[in-house]
């Protein structure tokens, strides 16, 4: 299947397409990587998930918006604005369920993912009633194809990946102390409040960037996946940041360069399943807490103790 | 606004899917669990595709069982890591159905290239389509009635909920709550989770092809979360996010009719209507509900 000449190809980068796609996928796993090892940590590796339904009624207001003032409606910057307003205000929504109801952190997420996507799923339904049905090709924006990226994508996804990445190792103290121990934190006088929706406001960054290049599924499973596996092989949270951003360019530029091999196979699927690939060999080998080093000590325990 | 006999089966198949998603939901709220349909409605894919590849046709039985196992594996799965790994439950979540969707869509490519397995469909469902698709045509005292197909798979699996929640009630109860308790008094506590968790992949894969995943995620989490904060009772919960998640059908589908033309569009989604009229039932809650609602709480400081 694989002959050396193709693989060459490949591996030097020398196609443009082949070329964009990797490096995209790379860059977009290497900044998840560390953003999903806070979410992780702070037990809310499902946000990204959210995130990125929430998106959904701010697509199809930006659209309605700009046919009621007379545009096409297509307009990207708009169309990614309405998203990430409406994305940060589900994140707005779940801290406000969980600050002030007995709503559990995972229900109140739940809540908000299903209530904004089908608000969402209203609005697409009004949009797809419209006379000039001009919906077609808006669901393909939430359903991104990471083999049809463009130098546009490239630009954008790698500004977003820079401020993803640096902002984090910036904060890095303020971050730490918000993931391990938040009421310390708030004792300490930091702005917990504004460090929390400081993060979130890079996750929507990172998610809405990721959604339209490369799909919701990918960006989910970057978001989890990475972070997970860098779980294993450490307990200090610098090098867990510095593991999952190499295990998500890693499975990123995997993924893409097999599926510039094997053409015909969607890239974002062999992105996943090399990550989930990556995380059952970290959990059965990793050397801080997977299986084989656990089973060594004589500590698999099922379901005693804390689960992080 | 017109009602017409469609409107009635409408409203009918949108409150069996609803209380039949709220009734298992109960439980994955308690348990922490309640992104789980989501989780499924992604990872049905694989499912659907072996079962595809294996019949070589659309049969919906097949298709049914193939998805089912898959979402049953999926909660399964999720458990079996996040305990024997010691991973985040969310996290671990997040990892089988991201990998069941793309392990999915590998096998609906490489398989079956001319398949027209639509995703969007599963997703969204055609719910005001359900009355069309009649299985049964009945004469009550010289009125026909045409039974949907819908109404017959979502009444079944709503009895079958309500019984199984009805007979295991108590042990439900203990297990939920307190576990080792449960465990002490020799309740097969694992069991009792992946049979919940069998009902769950089931239900929503039942209610999927009928009403579309958007409504049964919204339905497992959201009555029940508001009949979280209206009680403390597992018993009076379970009959109040019943209750809420009947209500919030009828008002979803009573909005889908409204709303379009107050606002000048022709028509929109009902079970997208029906999640969000869920979630407006769950905000009126937050603020008025008489135990910890927000205005409870204000006038209380105040006094």
């Amino acid at each position: 299947m694989f002959d050396g000449a193709a693989l060459w190809e490949v591996l030097s980068l020398r196609d443009y397409n082949t070329r964009l796609v990797i490096l995209c996928s790379l860059l977009l796993g290497a900044a998840s990587g560390p953003m999903g090892a806070y979410f992780l940590l702070r037990r809310r590796s499902l946000m990204g998930d959210v995130l990125s339904h929430a998106t959904l009624p701010g697509v199809a207001l930006a659209f309605l918006l700009s046919v009621w003032l007379g545009g096409g409606g297509k307009s990207l910057p708009l169309l990614l604005t309405g998203a990430a307003i409406t994305g940060l205000l589900g994140c707005g929504a779940v801290q406000f369920i969980r600050d002030h109801t007995r709503i559990k952190d995972d229900a109140a997420m739940g809540i908000v993912l299903s209530v904004f996507f089908g608000a969402g799923v209203v609005l697409l339904g009004f949009i797809q009633s419209m006379p000039q049905g001009s919906a077609a090709g808006l669901e393909s924006f939430i359903y991104g194809k990471t083999a049809s990226m463009v130098r546009g994508d490239f630009s954008l996804l790698s500004g977003v990946a820079l401020v993803v990445l640096f902002v984090p190792f910036l904060l890095f103290k303020e971050f730490r102390l918000l993931c391990f121990d938040e009421g310390f934190a708030v004792v300490q006088g930091w702005p917990v409040k504004w460090l929390d929706a400081l993060l979130l406001g890079l996750l929507t960054l990172i998610v809405v960037a990721g959604l339209q290049a490369v799909g919701l599924i990918l960006i989910i499973a970057f978001l989890v996946i990475p972070a997970a596996s860098a779980r294993f092989w450490t307990e200090r949270l610098d090098y867990m940041l510095v593991l999952s951003a190499f295990f998500g360019g890693l499975s990123g530029w995997m993924g893409a360069s097999l599926s510039a091999l094997a053409p015909g196979l969607p890239s974002g699927a062999l992105i996943v399943l090399v990550a989930t690939a990556g995380f059952l060999l970290s959990l059965v080998f990793g050397l801080e807490r997977g299986l084989f080093i656990r089973l060594i000590w004589g500590k698999v325990r099922q379901g005693r103790g804390a689960v992080l | 606004m017109e009602w017409y006999a469609i409107d009635s089966w409408i409203v009918l198949v949108g409150v069996l899917a609803a209380a039949a998603c709220a009734l298992p939901g109960n439980f994955l709220v308690l348990q922490r669990m309640s992104l789980m349909g989501d989780a499924i409605s992604h990872s049905v894919l694989p499912g659907l595709a072996i079962a595809f590849m294996v019949t070589q046709a659309r049969s919906s039985i097949a298709m049914f069982v193939g998805a089912a196992l898959a979402g049953l594996l999926t909660a399964l799965l999720t458990n079996w890591i996040s305990r024997l790994a010691k991973v985040d439950r969310g996290a671990s979540m997040g990892i089988v159905f991201t990998s069941f969707f793309a392990l999915g869509l590998l096998l609906i490519v490489r398989a079956a290239d001319h398949v027209d397995l639509d995703p969007g469909c599963v997703l969204y469902g055609a719910m005001e389509l359900a009355p069309l698709d009649v299985a049964w045509t009945l004469n009550v005292v010289g009125q026909v009635l045409e039974v949907p197909r819908a109404v017959l798979v979502l009444g079944a699996v709503f009895c079958l909920n309500l019984g199984i929640v009805f007979l295991f009630f108590k042990e439900l109860c203990v297990a939920s709550f307190d576990p080792d308790m449960a465990r002490a008094q020799g309740i097969p506590v694992a069991f009792l989770f992946n049979g919940l968790m069998a009902l769950v992949a089931i239900t929503t894969v039942a209610a999927f092809e009928a009403v579309g995943s958007i409504l049964v995620i919204a339905m497992l989490i959201v009555p029940p979360s508001a009949a979280y904060l209206l009680t403390r009772r597992l018993s009076a919960m379970i009959l109040v996010s019943m209750l809420l998640a009947g209500i919030s059908a009828f008002l979803g589908h009573l909005g889908a009719l409204l709303f379009p033309s107050w606002l000048g569009f022709t028509g929109t989604s009902t079970s997208g209507m029906m999640a969000v009229a869920a979630g407006f039932l769950f905000f009126l809650t937050i603020l008025f509900s008489p135990t910890g609602g927000l205005l409870r709480r204000k006038y209380k400081n105040n006094v």
